[in-house]
């Protein structure tokens, strides 16, 4: 072998220690513990994991695709039934009064809002903390957030009453004069917060999606097919020297999503915070909003991607461990939501404000104790039953318990915007809120576009990350 | 003995692919201390340590994503003080008009709008990554095949030294090529 080595290079002994030394120093690598479970079962090889995510949306999709698209298409169209009546008729067909302002939209548009946080903080946090379990997960994670948030945005738009003018929120140069919006509105930074959100996840979500778009180019058959990845991808050619580059701006893209992930359901909070109105009035908000939008985020993610793994049959890629992983962070962040909980109620007496306290008791016996209790039991009791292993690894107790958790987030958003406003500072003008058709019509239409739009992104797009699942596919097992 | 800059043009290259990162990271590391030009490595997914053993400078983007903030920063600043103190100030609860607290959502957020935007704009461009780009992809290099491109163009480039080093890292097959793009 050294005469070998010596012979190509024609170098001295020296010369050829100095290069192997340089050579074992960069091809040296991470020796993995081998005490890990491997992040992807059945040892795959590297075209396998092409084949498996590839033939999601290469393959036509299969019956019980089509009947979930059928389901979220018919609550879609009864969401755009709804919102057509909002506009022809006005903000009256809703069940709001003079006393309850706020209702269901503010709830809908917090709520989701909220989901739309676990995928940032799949792709963003945890990848600035390197956990590789990730990978598997973060591409359906982010689409959800995207998705999660264009329905948020529906809502406040739709509640300006006349939509078609929501360009007037936008500081922009118009011919009424100097009139600028005003920059010390919390509905304002609102603005500012989530179109920025919105922009930072989606090109952060394509960044992520050009590699895996150039595999389905090489890979597609059909003309339309061929010409739709080709214009997507980019020209990719998984050269070295973009790899390097992609990985920094990536790296950027996630250091800045970071902060985002605090800062977005901070400023959401400061629309409620920065008032008057007791029960609203409140310096924990900020913290207890963003644990509050990574709990349910998390639930939501586990609840999309339990059916998904089953019928896309990608058991190998998210396994046990990785809801496993999601369980643990639902319970750390439910956990949280629940010392809120107690806080605010320890506040709330502690203040010795009658009308804060007048508020916590109202929420807790009030007409919409029912409500308070659904919210309290949901989020903060139920989910300590994660601490069990048991609930953990066995998937029909996951999903459900999931799915609570995300009827309590919902419902905590209510309590909050409802139960403050319903009874204010004068008894005279104490009023119940009851929704309409309307209401629960948006609701459940945004339902049907949160679930539309997530079937055709897994009809378009890979829904797992076919190159970050490479790079971890010999973890823990060389 | 360095990578080459993208817009140089490359008369002959010699490809050659393999089928796992590391006898690709090997022959990398190992062409460029003796004396090969490599033009590039195309891998399924970033290989990390690829860039030492190409010998490839660490990118300059993070500072590009810096100076792209501090820019965001600054609008921020500057259309918040200049809309709300100068061209139209408006009592709001008797605030003043330049509160700087309450300006700084609005800075925080477009920091991050103009890092992000800029930065993953020099990122395709200075890729040449645009939706009509016209550039060598090699077969199955997104799937599962990893590819060492050497430049031949140069005095110094032997053949023979150069299929010996692609032996003994298996390759498993070699092109070659007029013109790299």
């Amino acid at each position: 072998m050294a005469a070998v080595l010596k012979d190509i290079g024609r170098q001295t002994s020296d010369e050829e220690d100095r290069v192997r030394t340089e050579i074992d120093k960069i091809t040296a690598h991470t020796v993995y513990s081998r005490l890990r479970e491997p992040l992807i079962d059945d040892n795959k090889s590297y075209s396998d994991v092409t084949g498996d995510i590839c033939a999601l949306f290469e393959r036509s999709p299969g019956t019980g695709w089509w009947i979930l698209f059928g389901i979220s298409v018919t609550l879609l169209t009864i969401g755009v039934v709804a919102a057509i009546n909002t506009v022809t008729v006005g903000i009256g067909t809703w069940g709001l009064n003079k006393t309850v302002g706020w209702a269901f939209g503010i709830t809908n548009f917090v709520f989701w809002i909220g989901i739309g946080h676990a995928g940032t903080f799949i792709s963003a946090i945890l990848y600035l903390f390197a956990q590789k379990w990730r990978t598997s997960i973060n591409r359906s994670a982010e689409a959800m957030t995207l998705i999660a948030v264009m329905c948020a945005g529906v809502f406040p738009i739709l509640h300006m009453g006349r939509p078609w003018l929501f360009y007037w929120i936008m500081p922009y140069p118009n011919t009424r004069g100097s009139l600028w919006v005003n920059f010390r509105s919390p509905l304002l930074w609102d603005f500012f917060a989530i179109s920025t959100y919105f922009t930072i996840s989606l090109v952060f979500w394509y960044l992520g999606l050009v590699p895996d778009l150039a595999t389905a180019r090489d890979r597609a058959k059909g003309k339309l097919r061929k010409t739709f990845y080709t214009i997507l991808s980019l020209g990719w050619n998984g050269s070295n020297r973009t790899w390097s580059r992609y990985e920094t701006v990536y790296g950027v893209l996630a250091a800045l999503a970071t902060p985002l992930v605090l800062s977005v359901h901070s400023i959401v909070s400061f629309d409620f915070a920065t008032s008057l109105v007791p029960g609203w009035h409140s310096t924990i908000f900020p913290p207890y909003f963003v644990a509050g939008a990574v709990f349910s985020g998390f639930a939501m993610v586990t609840t999309l991607l339990i059916p998904v793994r089953k019928v896309m049959r990608l058991e190998a890629y998210i396994t046990i461990q990785h809801l496993d992983n999601m369980c643990k962070i639902t319970l750390l962040t439910g956990s949280i939501v629940g010392l809120s909980y107690l806080t605010e109620l320890f506040t709330g007496f502690y203040s010795g404000n009658p009308n804060e306290i007048a508020v916590i008791v109202n929420r807790m016996l009030g007409p919409y104790a029912w409500a308070y209790w659904v919210m309290f039991s949901c989020n903060a009791l139920i989910p300590q039953l994660f601490w069990l292993k048991a609930f953990r690894t066995r998937i029909p107790l996951i999903l459900m318990l999931c799915i609570l958790v995300n009827v309590g987030m919902w419902f905590e958003r209510f309590v909050i915007i409802v139960t403050s406003l319903h009874r204010d500072y004068l008894p005279s003008s104490w009023a119940m809120f009851i929704p309409t058709l309307t209401d629960v019509g948006l609701l459940v239409g945004s339902f049907g576009l949160f679930f539309t739009a997530f079937l055709i992104f897994l009809r378009l797009f890979p829904a797992i990350s076919i190159n970050e699942v490479k790079g971890v596919l010999h973890y823990a097992r060389d | 003995m360095r990578a080459t800059e993208p817009g140089e043009k490359t008369v002959r290259y010699a490809a050659a692919f393999f089928d796992n990162e590391n006898d690709l990271m090997g022959i990398a590391a190992e062409a460029r201390l003796r004396g090969f030009v490599i033009q590039d490595v195309f891998t399924p997914y970033p290989i990390h340590g690829m860039d030492r053993a190409v010998g490839l400078k660490r990118s300059r983007l993070g500072w590009i994503a810096f100076i792209a903030g501090a820019l965001g920063l600054i609008s921020a600043i500057l259309l918040q003080v200049w809309t709300s103190a100068y061209d139209w100030p408006l009592n709001v609860g008797g605030k003043p008009f330049n509160s700087f607290p309450l300006f700084v959502p609005v800075m925080f957020e477009l920091t991050v709008l103009f890092s992000g935007l800029i930065s993953i704009g020099v990122l395709f461009m200075l890729n040449r990554l645009w939706i009509f780009s016209k550039k060598q992809i090699f077969e199955r290099v997104t799937d599962d095949r990893f590819v060492l491109v050497l430049r031949q163009e140069d005095a110094s480039f032997d053949a023979e030294k150069a299929a010996r080093l692609f032996t003994k890292y298996h390759a498993i097959n070699v092109m070659e090529g007029d013109r790299f793009v």
